[in-house]
């Protein structure tokens, strides 16, 4: 037992995978503890969704070592299958069946007998709001519906590692705080959740480890915080109402950038506390008149932007 | 790698079930068939057009000129025609439900379900059986309507209670056969479409060969090729179970080549649903 608790539930390494000379995933290493949430970031043809469909036994990795939950993906594709849980970008639903059958298809898909499937459908379709909406075909779900019911039927088999790639991509705010909101349920049951997203703010709000793909490589890796750490940018912005107060301003602090244009100054600062304070007192002691101050920190789409190279469109920029 | 006890724990669970998913699947293609009832009745309709079409248009004439049968009259080539032209109507009854098979497949292969079946721990063989079995009911009932309207335009069998089973039996192997090539044409065409396309050849095949017309009323290079194609020997098969005259070689020949047919498609789709999904 012990030693199942200390295995992780992804463990990648050297993972290659080309489409004939397009090289997809270019030697990736990964390391996913259990129960928790790790996020793989990356612009659109980053090689997010092929690490998933390898990952999930879809399509064969060209070179490298995959463990999902514990088991060699490439000489126990069963065992694998059995221990996880997909939910992809496309929806992988029955449209001509209800909701509940396409539920009722997954439980005796899994051998639940059919009282447990009964009631675990049941069970679902309660705690994904889909209720009332039971006895209706899938295709006429609206697409935060699709995805709820896309989920549940992934939880039917009570998967150990779920895979979720871009599980909100095209949802509305709404539809996008629900699915955030059951995957911390899913994640406080347990559960280890793979995650794809292009959003750093999913990452940021999910994710315990976040991994930036770029190119088939992972470029960093850490907790949200670890990752802006990485990146200087924090700074407090000064606005002035006349050229004036900013050339006293830019006389009493010295080190910082002016924007004549905009009467705005850019001072370098971690935006703690201390450090206003003493910014405050030093223009105070200068008697420089401030329009407004606002403090930026850096966010994960700095962190993107600094360590991808601005490759949003997935062109190949020189590493 | 993993210790012995956890890998003398797992096989229960991983246990492929081919037979209990099997039957999962065919449920759910019942299901989609009687969700969308139109294909299924296009499929029954396309049989019957014909057979109205050549026995009440053609039939008259076709009729009279069916070799060996010193007729008179257009009504009694019309009732000689209908019992000519049944099997061959029948056969087609059978390539209309594979159409649809292909098209249901391909219809399943460009939807994520598929996808997700792929990563499930099920017998992977299941999701094609689903159809097979599927496809297998589907001609059961699309036959009994077709062989009813056969009954009320005319067609009259002198075949005993013995020759009806075997002819379900026979049916029943050409069903089987066709189906599972089928399945694989469905996969290889990538597009409802093409899988709608893809097919055609079967249906037009009872023509190019004694379907409609006896072989030797056809010039020597397509007599040729109606003589030796598959269909002929079936379609020779099903008229002498049915209304009587001599089958010889015919049965023997369809069954080889339904075996062969059945086996070749068999392999074929299920080399194609192994292959890396395109996306």
């Amino acid at each position: 037992m012990t030693s199942t608790q200390s295995r992780p539930a992804i463990a990648v390494t050297g993972l290659r995978k080309s489409f004939g000379d397009h090289v997809v995933l270019d030697g990736l290493d990964l390391h996913v503890p259990r129960g928790t949430v790790f996020s793989l970031l990356g612009a659109n043809g980053a090689g997010k969704t092929t690490t998933v469909r390898i990952l999930s036994t879809l399509v064969a990795a060209d070179a490298g070592e995959v463990r999902v939950a514990g088991h060699d993906l490439a000489r126990e594709p069963d065992a694998v299958r059995a221990a996880i849980g997909v939910t992809g970008q496309f929806s992988a639903l029955d449209n001509l069946l209800t909701g509940e059958e396409n539920l009722l298809l997954m439980a005796d898909l899994h051998h639940l007998g059919r009282r447990e499937g009964r009631r675990r459908t049941a069970r679902l379709l309660e705690e994904f709001d889909l209720t009332e909406a039971a006895r209706k075909p899938a295709s006429t779900y609206s697409g935060g519906m699709r995805r709820r019911l896309d989920l549940a039927m992934t939880l039917v088999g009570s998967p150990q590692v779920i895979f979720l790639d871009e599980p909100t991509t095209g949802l509305d705010p709404r539809s996008r705080r629900n699915m955030w909101q059951l995957v911390r349920d899913l994640v406080a049951g347990g559960v280890t959740i793979f995650l794809t997203t292009q959003y750093l703010e999913e990452a940021d709000e999910l994710a315990d480890r976040i991994a930036v793909l770029d190119h088939g490589r992972v470029v960093a890796e850490g907790t949200a915080e670890e990752l802006k750490r990485r990146i200087p940018g924090g700074h407090v912005r000064l606005r002035f109402a006349d050229p004036q107060g900013l050339d006293a301003a830019v006389r009493v602090l010295g080190q910082a950038t002016p924007d004549h244009d905009a009467l705005a100054l850019r001072v370098p600062s971690d935006g703690s506390l201390r450090s206003l304070r003493t910014l405050i007192g030093r223009l105070d002691d200068g008697a420089v008149e401030v329009d407004e101050l606002s403090v930026h920190t850096p966010d994960l789409d700095d962190v993107f932007l600094a360590l991808t190279g601005d490759s949003s469109d997935g062109k190949v920029t020189t590493r | 790698m993993s210790t012995p006890a956890l890998t003398g724990a797992t096989p229960a669970g991983l246990r492929l079930h081919p037979l209990r998913d099997s039957a999962t699947m065919l449920r759910r293609n019942l299901r989609r068939m009687l969700r969308y009832p139109s294909m299924t009745v296009t499929l029954v309709g396309m049989p019957v057009v014909f057979l109205l079409l050549f026995v009440y248009v053609l039939g008259g004439t076709l009729g009279a000129g069916l070799s060996g049968a010193a007729q008179v009259g257009a009504a009694g080539g019309r009732a000689a025609y209908a019992n000519y032209v049944t099997p061959a109507i029948i056969l087609m009854t059978v390539t209309a439900t594979v159409q649809g098979t292909a098209i249901s497949i391909a219809m399943d292969m460009t939807e994520g379900i598929i996808s997700r079946f792929r990563t499930m721990n099920i017998a992977r063989v299941s999701v094609l059986t689903g159809h097979v079995l599927g496809s297998m009911i589907q001609a059961v009932f699309s036959l009994v309507a077709v062989i009813g309207v056969a009954l009320l335009v005319g067609f009259r069998p002198t075949a005993s209670p013995g020759a009806w089973l075997a002819t379900a039996g026979f049916l029943a192997a050409v069903t089987f056969a066709l189906v599972w090539l089928s399945v694989a044409l469905g996969q290889v065409s990538g597009s409802v479409e093409t899988a709608s396309n893809l097919p055609m050849p079967l249906v037009l095949l009872p023509f190019l060969g004694s379907g409609f017309v006896p072989t030797d009323s056809m010039p020597a290079g397509l007599r040729w090729f109606a003589e030796y194609q598959p269909f002929t020997p079936i379609i020779e098969t099903l008229r002498g179970l049915l209304t009587g005259g001599p089958i010889g070689n015919n049965a023997w020949i369809s069954l080889a080549w339904c075996a062969a047919i059945a086996l070749g498609g068999y392999l074929w789709s299920r080399r194609l649903f192994n292959r890396e999904p395109a996306r």
